[in-house]
């Protein structure tokens, strides 16, 4: 029943983990951005809603209203501006050393503006509650909320992607940003859709983050690498394949800290190089070329 | 030359160092075919890629229906009524066929093609719409792109290297639905390495030899060696009428 548990754990863990990863994947899949400050990101989304959401006397769990719709603008402006200009050099290096400077960037001044201290957003009890069928299992409320807001939000993005006109566009910009401008698509206005939407779902994940632990302004880089995880073991370009990414990756770490405590993330490490090592372009890739 | 549909007037058009279009200058009448031919490098793709807008001229002048278009950006040349059926095809892979006929009509104009029209020009198409256009063959995905282009009712249409690396029976096949288009008032500009094709369906042609101009004229009062000379650059052997 402890492995059962473990596993239990490992999936609710892994729906944070998606959630954190879908919007990397996205930026990665559809202009080719690594955005190195993806982690970063949503540390500041933590401390947006630790500074802002009280102002609105609205509940802490009620934040994402407050925070998304400032990262979904922030995100439009950040591609059309800086991304932007970096991705018309042309060179893969240029955008990935610009968000290594913007990850550096935002890190240090966290934690001038903050301090070193680790933080948390309030949800009152809901961080205690959980559902406990029995001694052994135990479903904390909110990670199984952050599981299936993960799952909603990848599925609506799947809907979005599949279904809409927009939709049709950024997978259109995706496959081939020439064609997609002869058939009259502005791509840098495609691309800055879709960088709000990776930094709407950026948010969500930060906001997750303070809620279920701690965040400082040093917690973005071990989520990032999480989130990559994630994103190569599901398969780049594939969201379902990000969501079961996240959760093969939580489900290894919760196995590997049952056997020992010290082996919760050298296991999923370990999955992670598994899966390269068998199949390098991840669970279920979906890139075809024409 | 008032009368000109699309007029492109001393056009050059560099590869960074390179030029690769020098000063080329030609006019579409309304529902004319007129084909650029030439050998591989010649400038015809790049000349094409300058019309849309897609490579900006070094200098020159494209006008559209009297209007100046060289600095307008390629999505709203499209809106003006130009259109562009790329080499390669260019067809978006994880789009099903339907999908990419779609998008097509982001920027169309009022017009006779719509995706009903497309399907009727292309009747193995409805039943396969769903299908994704990786999966296709080269000669299906070729009508797709042409279709992709139709449906935003182009006033010319621009079509390169329609033939390249599909059968002869395709190519046939492709070019059959010309007819059908000119008599929608499109007016047809054509890019095309097979000199024997070109001359079939254009009205006029114009060859580019290393970017430049070396011929234009209507294919039947061309000899062949005359269109030898300038598509190779050398003359060979004594002249013979063109075969129609």
């Amino acid at each position: 029943m402890t492995w059962f548990n473990a596993i239990l754990q490992g999936i609710l863990l892994g729906g944070f983990y998606a959630l954190f990863a879908c919007g990397l994947s996205l930026l990665f899949g559809v202009m080719g951005i690594i955005n190195l400050a993806h982690g970063d990101f949503a540390v500041i989304a933590g401390y947006v809603a630790v500074v802002l959401v009280p102002s609105t006397h609205l509940p802490m769990v009620l934040g994402f209203l407050v925070v998304v719709p400032i990262f979904a603008l922030g995100g439009y402006i950040l591609q059309r501006t800086l991304f932007q200009s970096a991705l018309n050099r042309g060179d893969p290096l240029t955008i990935l050393l610009v968000t290594f400077g913007l990850s550096i960037i935002t890190e240090n001044s966290l934690l001038q503006a903050f301090s070193a201290n680790g933080q948390s957003i309030n949800i009152g009890s809901l961080i205690a509650d959980s559902i406990n069928p029995n001694n052994v299992i135990s479903i904390s409320d909110i990670s199984l909320v952050v599981l299936i807001v993960a799952v909603v939000v990848l599925g609506t993005l799947q809907l979005v992607l599949s279904r809409t006109s927009i939709g049709r566009m950024i997978r259109a910009v995706a496959d081939d940003r020439e064609a997609a401008e002869l058939v009259g698509i502005n791509h840098r206005h495609v691309f800055g859709i879709a960088a709000a939407i990776a930094l709407a779902t950026v948010a969500l994940a930060g906001l997750a983050s303070g809620m279920i632990t701690e965040f400082a302004p040093s917690t973005g880089t071990s989520n990032l690498l999480f989130a990559f995880e994630a994103v190569v073991i599901g398969g780049i370009g594939s969201l379902w394949g990000t969501l079961v990414g996240g959760i093969v990756l939580g489900v290894a770490q919760q196995i590997g800290a049952q056997i020992n405590p010290a082996y919760q993330i050298l296991a999923g490490h370990v999955v992670f190089l598994a899966v390269l090592a068998v199949r390098s372009r991840g669970l279920f890739a979906v890139r075809e070329a024409a | 030359m008032t009368d000109a549909l699309l007029e492109v007037a001393e056009l050059t058009v560099h590869h960074g160092q390179l030029c690769a279009v020098d000063r080329v200058s030609f006019a579409l009448e309304p529902g004319e075919t007129y084909a650029i031919i030439g050998a591989n490098g010649a400038g015809k793709s790049t000349l094409m890629r300058s019309i849309v807008g897609i490579h900006p001229p070094t200098s020159g002048r494209i006008v559209l229906a009297g209007e100046d278009v060289t600095a307008v950006p390629t999505v709203e040349r499209l809106a003006r009524g130009l259109a562009l059926v790329p080499e390669g095809r260019r067809l978006f892979p994880s789009l099903s066929v339907e999908e990419n006929l779609k998008v097509g009509t982001l920027r169309a104009r009022p017009g006779p093609f719509d995706l009903q029209r497309v399907y009727e020009l292309f009747p193995w198409m409805p039943e396969r719409r769903k299908q994704r256009a990786a999966r296709l063959s080269g000669g299906e995905q070729q009508a797709v792109a042409i279709g992709r282009a139709l449906v935003a009712n182009p006033r010319v249409l621009l079509l390169d290297e329609l033939s390249l690396g599909l059968a002869p029976v395709v190519v046939q096949r492709i070019y059959g639905i010309l007819p059908e288009l000119l008599a929608n008032s499109v007016t047809i500009l054509l890019v095309e390495q097979d000199v024997s094709q070109a001359m079939r369906v254009a009205g006029r042609v114009h060859c580019l030899l290393e970017g430049k101009t070396t011929l234009e004229g209507r294919p039947a009062e061309l000899e062949r060696a005359d269109i030898e000379a300038a598509y190779f650059g050398v003359r060979p052997g004594p002249a013979e009428p063109v075969s129609q």
